[in-house]
């Protein structure tokens, strides 16, 4: 990898600062916004599912404590946006290592059946606490504000949803290039050989899913300020689904894949609403058919064909 | 005092006794071969030793300290590294790679820090490359310095594991089967390697059916059989000893 | 009390069975090939919608429920054959996400091709509750438990006195050792996908009398099943059924005493449970891993 890797950040950074131009309405620039979010939480997911090897099934329930944490807070108890969502944020990182600690003593891929229980139990709750929540209709949320100012148009979040997505960037690319990333990796390869060498096996898969959980609650407020609605269905099972199929159709272990793994699944709903009532179907067999032909994903898959040296 | 020490250790899988009541001791700076034959426990008591498996029973001390049942990872950090018989090289990372993992334990593992790229993170990672490229040069992998793992051949991924375990800069080495599978020629040339890694002060225990190799290399060596032991002492000791003789024939009364 | 009691007692036994079922069909195949078959849920709406439409169709019962079996069997197949077998080998995560794809597919096209409202299919011998202690039992219980009891001896004689179940149970032990003395583990896989699509099929339609069916009805239920598996210890077939009626049970006095809001969120709090006490699950084996 190297200083190759990080060609890809600028030519993100050039898409990004070009695309409002050339997007021809606000359709597609929500449409592009919704794009970076999902990316921005596919990057953390994927550091956990690609690079150290753990599959979560209930990422949306993190993603859920967080856009309600800054539906309910500022609603019910007046709390700053910040505030609310770094509360989000704090009570998922927790949740996330009190459940990953017990879990991770364990051989074997336990993290998946209790992500799914754990996501499905919070999108349970979600439905029935309508007092606060608003139950299966949602709650609408607060603008965000800072010191005055008030994300209000779409332009505004477009730049901040591309800059919050190009640090994700840079910074996934950093951390897989690190000591830490690493010995992540290793981890994945061989956890024996990991082990022996001195890696703290629970230690490093706490840590990673935990931040994973983190940067999905955090986005998960940024939907939620940005849409101004939310309801249960950000954090129900199929949305779990929906992210770690980004994960794989773009290539687990691959910086980039993920983002081109979240523009694929997000934009694929719109391109299939012109197959009425059939969206299930189809949505299933490209889901089916990407990972029989490409297992591995599109982008590590592509970059194979195109060069046999090392990739990011 | 020696530096490993091992008291009737014994470790049982059900009904399987698989190490029973061995004891030995180790100097420092020596060669240690486990010789036996197959499933007479030999990977078992390294898997007990470098903490993979706890033991039933018994006692290990490195230095005198009790470090029976301690993981993996303590053991890392007292100075003890192996190599594995199955190949445990990480196929997902590049060949320079697997070697700087080998180095986790002195490096600033932080998250954050490794997030921002701290300019002080990278240069100490530049620093590691050049060292990696050193080890990799010096058990004979110069050819693959930038080479992904997965496309190497078995028995530079040997050497591979080798090189990953220096990289701990251990006090304490062991090697299981360095040579299997190898060629001859590949078995000369891990020989003088596993001399030099001896020559360079790093204690060595050895587990090998090579025996031209272990008679070579080995200042003492412990017999197995069954899971117990059945000889220790010098190559002349041990290829005297009738029991051994008996066991390697074949010939159990 | 009593009454009420064994009022939550049937009804969750009864629910529990289909659970049973559907957790074997997911032990069948995750011994046969590791895969953890997230489209198990959709055999048993399969099962269920397929029985009303023959019937609807105006296929005698006994042919309606054979055909019923028949072709979420075949579908099972086809998932094996199309989509498992050419992958194997393939990372975890890359299983998970085709049985997904395919139980997306299952569901959508039953819900284009039967609609997305729910169905119902007459009790197979009469609605005339029986009266026990106080409470009432529906007969289409009894047919729940009865062949659900059948089929754990059938299953039961098949893996432990047949050759073709012994192949079976070989092949989950040591894939590679079956291979080697002569079994034909692709066989065997095939077998496993076939007999686990008909056993969810088999608890969909049993239950579907009970507790109505539509095309989204497999999710939670394949979902409950899987809860079941990881309760008995996965891949053990005794924990599974024992798993089933146990999650059944626990749910629907959960329901009862505690909150009826939460019923379905109780089999996930129970797997959290069983993860941090008990990770085994019920009956699950011991592994060393050799390196």
């Amino acid at each position: 990898m190297q200083k190759r890797a990080y060609y890809g950040l600028y030519i993100v950074i050039a898409i990004l600062a070009v695309l409002p131009m050339v997007l021809p309405n606000s359709f597609y620039l929500d449409l592009a916004i919704r794009m970076a979010i999902n990316a921005v939480i596919v990057l953390g997911l994927n550091l956990l599912i690609g690079f150290a090897g753990q599959i979560s099934l209930g990422h949306a329930g993190f993603l859920g404590i967080g856009a309600y944490a800054s539906a309910v807070l500022p609603t019910h108890f007046g709390w700053h946006p910040l505030l609310a969502m770094g509360a989000g944020a704090v009570a998922t990182g927790l949740l996330a290592a009190l459940v990953a600690r017990p879990i991770f003593k364990l051989k074997g891929n336990y993290l998946a059946m209790a992500t799914l229980g754990l996501g499905i139990i919070l999108n349970i709750a979600l439905r029935n606490e309508a007092t606060w929540t608003g139950g299966p209709d949602g709650m609408p949320v607060p603008a965000f504000g800072l010191f005055g100012f008030e994300l209000s148009n779409d332009k505004q979040w477009y730049w901040v949803v591309a800059i919050l997505l190009s640090v994700s960037v840079w910074a996934s690319l950093n951390l897989i290039d690190s000591p830490f990333g690493r010995a992540l990796r290793a981890l994945h390869g061989s956890e024996v050989a990991s082990r022996v060498v001195g890696v703290d096996v629970v230690r490093y898969k706490v840590a990673i899913f935990v931040m994973s959980a983190v940067f999905a609650s955090l986005m998960g407020s940024v939907t939620a300020h940005y849409v101004g609605f939310v309801t249960p269905n950000l954090a129900d099972f199929f949305h779990s689904i929906e992210l770690v199929t980004m994960v794989v159709i773009g290539g687990m272990a691959s910086v980039y894949g993920s983002l081109v793994g979240a523009v694929l699944l997000t934009a694929l709903p719109q391109a299939l609403a012109t197959f009425e009532g059939w969206e299930t179907v189809v949505f299933g067999a490209i889901l089916m058919i990407c990972m029989i032909f490409l297992p591995k994903g599109l982008v590590p898959t592509l970059a194979a064909k195109f060069d046999k040296g090392d990739q990011a | 005092m020696s530096l490993l020490e091992v008291n009737d250790l014994s470790i049982h899988f059900g009904g399987v006794k698989a190490v029973q009541n061995v004891s030995f001791s180790i100097d420092a700076g020596i060669v240690y071969s486990v010789i036996g034959p197959n499933g007479a426990g030999k990977t078992t008591l390294f898997n007990l030793i470098t903490g993979v498996y706890k033991p039933t029973s018994g006692e290990i001390r490195l230095d005198g300290e009790s470090i029976g049942g301690k993981s993996p990872d303590e053991l890392a950090r007292r100075g003890v590294a192996r190599t594995f018989q199955n190949l445990q090289i990480c196929m997902n990372m590049s060949a320079i790679e697997n070697v700087m993992v080998g180095a986790h334990l002195r490096l600033d593992r932080n998250l954050i820090k490794a997030a921002l790229r701290l300019p002080g993170l990278t240069r100490r990672d530049a620093e590691l490359r050049e060292e990696a490229a050193g080890l990799m040069r010096f058990v004979g992998l110069e050819k693959y310095i930038n080479a992904r793992a997965d496309s190497m051949p078995y028995g530079a991924l040997k050497r591979l594991e080798i090189a990953r375990a220096l990289a701990m800069k251990p006090r304490l080495i062991f090697l299981d089967e360095p040579a299997a599978g190898l060629n001859p020629k590949e078995t000369i040339e891990v020989d003088e390697l596993v001399r030099k890694v001896a020559d360079s002060g790093i204690t060595v225990v050895l587990v090998e059916h090579d025996m031209k190799m272990v008679m070579n290399l080995s200042d003492r060596i412990l017999v197995l059989d069954y899971g117990k032991k059945l000889a220790e002492g010098t190559g002349e000791e041990v290829r005297k000893n009738p029991d051994v003789i008996a066991a390697y024939l074949g010939a159990h009364a | 009390m009593l009454a009420q009691f064994l009022q939550f007692f049937f009804s969750g036994i009864t629910v529990g069975a289909t659970y049973a079922l559907a957790a074997l069909g997911f032990t069948l195949i995750y011994n046969a090939s590791n895969v953890i078959n997230f489209a198990q849920g959709e055999f048993i709406m399969l099962g269920g919608m397929l029985a009303v439409f023959f019937t609807q169709a105006g296929l005698p019962l006994p042919a309606a429920l054979l055909l019923a079996i028949l072709v979420p069997a075949v579908v099972g197949v086809l998932i094996e054959k199309l989509a498992i077998e050419p992958v194997k080998g393939a990372e975890t995560v890359t299983l998970i996400i085709i049985t997904i794809g395919a139980s997306l597919v299952i569901r959508g096209l039953a819900a284009v091709i039967f609609g997305k409202g729910t169905h119902s299919l007459p009790a197979f011998s009469g609605d005339a509750p029986i009266e026990v202690l106080g409470a009432t039992l529906m007969p289409q219980s009894l047919w729940v438990l009865g062949v659900t009891a059948v089929v754990v001896v059938v299953l039961w004689y098949f893996f432990t006195r047949t050759l073709t179940g012994k192949a079976m149970l070989a092949t989950s032990y040591n894939r590679l050792a079956a291979e080697l003395v002569g079994i034909n583990t692709n066989g065997v896989l095939f077998m496993s996908f076939a007999m686990s699509a008909a056993l969810g099929a088999l608890g969909g339609i049993l239950v579907t009398p009970i507790t109505l069916t539509s095309y989204d009805a497999g999710i939670m239920l394949g979902l409950k099943g899987f809860v079941a598996a990881v309760l008995g210890g996965l891949g053990n077939g005794l924990g599974a059924v024992v798993g089933g009626l146990l999650v059944g049970l626990l749910e629907s006095l959960g329901a009862g005493y505690l909150s009826s809001a939460y019923k379905d969120a109780i089999p996930f709090v129970l797997i959290l449970f069983i993860l941090f006490f008990m990770p085994r699950g019920l009956f699950g084996a011991r592994v060393t891993d050799r390196v």
